[in-house]
């Protein structure tokens, strides 16, 4: 279990941001934090990474205290058992990318864990390929794998998929889902991107000015309790056409074009690009704005 | 002609640039990462020798140094080390006049590491000292080549640090440059001629290798 109650009083480019989380993130959960940009959900890994300092509070995680002000204790990064994978995937430029997975493992390391996560992230063909020759997403494998390496607590994920093309975040959501398995992680998501979210968590924080706004399952947060459909996707307006006395709403679902009839009064408030529910209740197909 | 001045003025730009290198590799670190007050003042003081007329760095290097008094007094006696008109003495003048010249690139070099890696490194539970070694050391090699071939074409041409502290014996501290000023002053001009021209080519040639390493250009011959 971790327990994080901390605050902070961040400068970002948006002004001043008070930050006042309060979470209890359940052991082996896949929880993402969810937010507009400058929210917070960037400062919030960090802090619990050690690479910055709350004002006050406390975090916990597994019983043993990381960060308490009452009692002066905060570990270095050092000594917190964190992975993390950064939005720009911090690869070691002058490492080759066995050397890049090599340099994380310690001392008590198990000498085929490389070795393993070479292949759980077929990065064997790549092993000894420098970073820079390699496409967004083989570098966000080898990121995902060198933080992994030592079978950290939790797992911190800062946006790892946002630079990728949607075919690509699909397989890589793939790796992520099969490393939260295998490894048995606690792992912390920063994500915007609703169908990845969908996909991949099973507890969604939404935090809102720098604080907790909502929490709960993706499925009820992103959909709305009311909805009650037994078939429901989640998608993107792609083009909203007339016909005659209907509209015609072509939406996008992973990588399926879905075309759903609407009335003019739902399709009024509908925008190109929009993110959407789209459930079947009963026989009927209905169409949400999220 | 006589190679000792020669001699001894590459013996001096190479003990001078590894000396630095030790030493401008932590101070570089500190100026690059530290948040302590004290850090405008060190970093001034690491850039006095690049406006201050090195005849008056040579002059209190002089005073502080001279067995007559205190300072100079007690390095002797405790250290056995005499630092005016020695070699030993040229070299910690050199060391820092040319301090500059090397603490600049370096620490450049440093902070332009992106700041992700640091962190990564951290959270694999890398300590400051082994993050200094296998990542910054290694993705700033062009900034710490060019300190070094900075400090080491400086210390060649430096004149005025080494006649107040030095004076002009030949084989201890005769360098090239002292020996030029003694030949025109008796008149040798052929033979001032000979020692200009050679540090001249091999000052071109240095500076020509430190834009070839900025230019990159020399990048893959290290990879």
């Amino acid at each position: 279990m971790i327990e994080i109650d901390i605050q902070k009083n961040l400068n970002g480019p948006e002004g001043k941001l008070s930050l006042e989380i309060n979470l209890i993130i359940n052991e082996r959960s896949f929880s993402t934090l969810y937010g507009k940009s400058g929210v917070g959900k960037t400062s919030l890994l960090r802090m619990i990474a050690g690479l910055m300092t709350p004002d006050a509070g406390r975090i916990v995680v597994s019983g043993e205290t990381w960060f308490d002000s009452g009692e002066s204790i905060n570990r270095s990064p050092q000594k917190r058992s964190v992975g993390m994978v950064f939005q720009d995937y911090a690869l070691f430029p002058n490492m080759t990318v066995l050397e890049n997975l090599e340099y994380a493992r310690l001392k008590n390391t198990p000498v085929n864990t490389v070795n393993h996560l070479l292949e759980l992230m077929e990065l064997g063909e790549l092993k000894n390929r420098k970073p820079t020759t390699l496409s967004g997403g083989q570098r966000q494998r080898v990121a995902l794998a060198r933080a992994l390496v030592q079978k950290p607590a939790i797992l911190l994920l800062d946006e790892p998929l946002s630079a990728l093309d949607n075919e690509m975040r699909n397989k890589l959501q793939q790796y992520l889902i099969d490393a939260h398995k295998e490894y048995e992680l606690t792992t912390l998501l920063v994500s915007h991107d609703v169908s990845e979210i969908l996909r991949t968590s099973n507890d969604l924080i939404v935090l809102e000015n720098g604080k907790v706004k909502k929490r709960g399952t993706p499925v009820e947060l992103l959909s709305g309790k009311d909805a009650g459909g037994k078939f429901q996707f989640t998608g993107e307006v792609f083009s909203i056409e007339k016909q005659d006395f209907i509209y015609i709403i072509s939406v996008l679902i992973g990588n399926d074009l879905v075309k759903v009839v609407a009335e003019e009064s739902e399709a009024r408030v509908l925008n190109i690009g929009d993110k959407v529910l789209v459930a079947s209740k009963a026989f009927n197909p209905i169409i949400k704005k999220l | 002609m006589n190679w000792e001045p020669l001699i001894l003025t590459f013996q001096l730009a190479i003990i001078t640039s590894v000396l630095l290198l030790i030493f401008a590799i932590p101070l570089g670190y500190w100026l690059a990462f530290t948040r302590s007050r004290i850090k405008p003042i060190i970093e001034t003081l690491v850039s006095m020798p690049l406006v201050l007329p090195p005849t008056v760095l040579g002059f209190y290097l002089l005073l502080a140094f001279s067995p007559s008094n205190t300072f100079g007094a007690w390095i002797d006696e405790w250290l056995g080390l005499r630092l005016v008109f020695s070699f030993e003495g040229l070299v910690f003048a050199s060391m820092i006049y040319s301090l500059p010249f090397i603490v600049h690139p370096i620490r450049t070099g440093f902070a332009s590491v992106p700041p992700s890696l640091i962190e990564a490194s951290f959270i694999l539970k890398k300590s400051k000292l082994t993050t200094l070694w296998r990542i910054l050391i290694p993705n700033s090699r062009t900034a710490l080549l060019s300190g070094v071939i900075l400090a080491f074409a400086h210390t060649i041409g430096e004149f005025g640090v080494v006649l107040m502290i030095g004076g002009n014996i030949p084989g201890e501290t005769r360098v090239a440059s002292i020996a030029i000023y003694d030949e025109v002053e008796s008149l040798n001009y052929a033979s001032a001629n000979a020692y200009s021209l050679i540090l001249f080519a091999i000052t071109f040639l240095v500076l020509l290798g430190v834009s070839l390493v900025n230019g990159q250009s020399l990048n893959r011959f290290w990879k």
